[in-house]
């Protein structure tokens, strides 16, 4: 399968060109980036592991590609996503995210029903990346 | 009308501005609730005292004089009509600036806001038509209010989704779907790549479709296009019906079953969607609301409620979704009227701007924004223009444009999802939308064949009429 996560799951992979013009964009809002990696992507897995702190007081995006590199080359295996933070009143959230390296091999979810009264079923979606106890590629952590 | 030297409580019939209803000194309060009604006076009838008369009917006063006003702090009650100006290019039309005192309604109910503020003034014989434009609700007004039971920010993070608009469908035909079917749509439109398809206003608890059947199969389909994607999807089940225990109930099931929203209808009336906003609060569950019959009364601009109004309303109410226009697609809505319906919903301050119809400033207080919805008549052909026109925090629906598409429902959801994808990256890269959307657009469909195919069935769709209810210019003269 091909995960679907973020503001460009649905374009051809970004270039690091076009990720950068990104990275830019956030800058020039006065976001903060962070880098996230994980090998669960689960719809209702939020917290990623953080690739060390927030990038706060960068101008300019090669710092940002800087530790991309570096986490790609750390987990080549593993979702990577990057994150602009906007710590305005009114939204102190995510502005924006999106993906900057798939594994190879997306091994995608299983959804599994459980029968209840009056045809209700309960439905549970399963990553097969954690089908293993301690995740497919091993629970690994800088 | 008796003399006008008659003393203030003197029994008989005395004119409403010397009863005290016309103030033009009068310095409004930041307590107070102001409005402004667009007032057309009967032939004859001075638009002062027409104003006075709104002020009068729509807080303390009745037909004639009455002693018992004397047992009270009379003019603590009485709405004050402060100003009145002629509305510009549009003779025998006044912009009407009425000032309330917070003492008149009750703590946190539109229902009780509306009594007044829209009771039986608006069936005064002396005017032939009324329509409030406008109102400023106090921020200690704000506070007794829940407000959204998530609001934007909150449904991002449940959804997980950031950085562009939410996409949508509603699923048609509106009317005579089998629950199999209707979930078959659901799960086709979302495994595409939207994140929500829609109930429709109408669709409750038909013979051809119970509701307990369309819950079950639209879930279904919600839950394998989840994993089919590894995106949280939605289906906006609407749990409108015919009293607030019967919603309940039905909200209920689509809680157990996982739903993250639920729907209602404007036709249930402000106390029933106080309720569910509670409800949606205390469940964690979203709140999508459908203005099904707001036309009725915000549509011409002599007599009802602006939407603007009805905004502000919904907004004190709870919800989390509202249907606010998209000025491209094929319902009623002028630019500048709508975005000032969008500042209105998303903002936390809003500045006074004529030129977008708001007539005063308005501060929610931190109050959560409402995400609006764009819906009604769009196609991935417009995509460049939507996101000009809205920005992120929207809920883009293409119901004809998902379904219709010529290579099936997943298609016409992955084509409207490519575009957006496509429209966010190029403005965030700095590219001028407006100008050059149409080519990225173009560009975007030779790696997208759903998309090439897309703005060959609709590219060239616009619905351009003249709107109804355009800002009338700024008022220059005073009375």
């Amino acid at each position: 399968m091909k995960l679907r996560h973020g503001a460009f799951s649905y374009l051809p992979e970004l270039t690091d060109d076009e990720i950068a013009a990104q990275v830019r964009y956030a800058l020039l809002n006065d976001w903060p980036l962070s880098i996230e990696y994980t090998d669960d992507p689960h719809p209702r897995n939020i917290y990623w592991e953080m690739w060390g702190l927030p990038l706060f007081d960068l101008d300019e995006p090669d710092g940002v590609m800087a530790e991309i590199n570096a986490c790609r080359a750390t987990f080549p295996r593993h979702y990577i996503r990057v994150l602009a933070y906007d710590a305005r009143l009114g939204r102190q959230t995510t502005a924006l995210h999106f993906l900057v390296q798939r594994p190879a091999e997306e091994p995608g979810f299983l959804l599994t029903r459980s029968e209840g009264h009056d045809r209700q079923q309960t439905y549970a979606v399963h990553s097969y990346a954690t089908a293993t106890a301690v995740g497919r590629n091993g629970s690994e952590r800088r | 009308m008796a003399d006008e030297t008659a003393n203030r409580w003197d029994p008989g019939v005395h004119s409403y501005a010397s009863m005290g209803y016309y103030a033009p000194d009068y310095q409004p309060k930041d307590t107070d609730v102001l409005a402004v009604f667009r007032v057309t006076p009967q032939d004859g009838v001075d638009p002062i005292e027409a104003g006075a008369a709104v002020a009068g009917e729509s807080s303390t006063a009745t037909w004639t004089v009455v002693w018992t006003d004397r047992l009270t702090a009379n003019s603590h009650y009485q709405a004050k009509c402060y100003r009145v100006d002629e509305v510009p290019g549009r003779p025998g039309e006044y912009f009407t600036y009425v000032a309330y005192d917070i003492d008149l309604f009750e703590e946190g109910s539109i229902a009780n806001l509306t009594s007044s503020i829209i009771g039986n003034v608006f069936g005064f014989k002396p005017l032939k038509a009324l329509r409030l434009e406008d109102l400023r609700i106090p921020v200690a007004y704000v506070k007794t209010f829940q407000g959204p039971p998530h609001g934007i920010v909150m449904e991002r993070e449940y959804l997980n989704k950031y950085g562009r608009p939410l996409l949508g469908a509603t699923v048609k035909p509106k009317l005579g779907l089998s629950a199999r079917n209707y979930g078959r749509v659901v799960y086709e439109a979302c495994r595409g790549g939207l994140d929500f398809t829609k109930d429709d206003e109408n669709i409750n608890s038909q013979p051809f479709m119970r509701w307990r059947d369309r819950f079950l199969f639209g879930m279904e389909g919600v839950n394998k296009a989840m994993a089919d994607t590894g995106e949280i999807k939605g289906h906006y089940l609407n749990v409108t019906a015919a009293t607030v225990e019967e919603m309940y109930e039905r909200a209920e099931l689509a809680k157990d079953l996982g739903s993250v929203v639920v729907m209602i209808d404007l036709t249930i009336g402000f106390t029933a969607m106080q309720s569910m906003s509670h409800w949606a609060r205390k469940n964690g569950v979203l709140l999508h609301l459908h203005r099904a019959g707001h036309s009725t009364y915000t549509r011409q601009k002599t007599h009802g409620v602006s939407f603007r109004v009805l905004a502000k309303w919904c907004r004190l109410i709870g919800i989390d979704h509202l249907h606010a226009g998209t000025v491209v697609g094929k319902l009623e809505g002028d630019p500048a009227t709508t975005r000032g319906y969008y500042d209105t919903l998303r903002d936390d301050h809003i500045p006074m701007n004529m030129a977008h119809g708001i007539f005063f400033d308005q501060d929610w207080a931190s109050m959560p924004g409402v995400m609006p919805v764009a819906s009604g008549g769009i196609h991935a052909g417009q995509m460049h223009q939507l996101v000009d026109l809205f920005g992120d925090d929207v809920v883009l629906q293409f119901g004809g444009g998902t379904i219709g598409h010529p290579l099936g429902i997943a298609a016409g959801a992955e084509s409207n999802r490519v575009a957006l994808e496509a429209m966010i990256k190029a403005r965030n890269e700095g590219k001028d939308l407006l100008k050059e959307g149409p080519d990225l657009l173009r560009k975007a469909a030779e790696r997208c064949h759903p998309l090439e195919v897309a703005l060959a069935t609709w590219g060239d769709v616009t619905f351009d009429y003249t709107s109804t209810d355009a800002p009338d210019a700024v008022p220059t003269v005073s009375l």
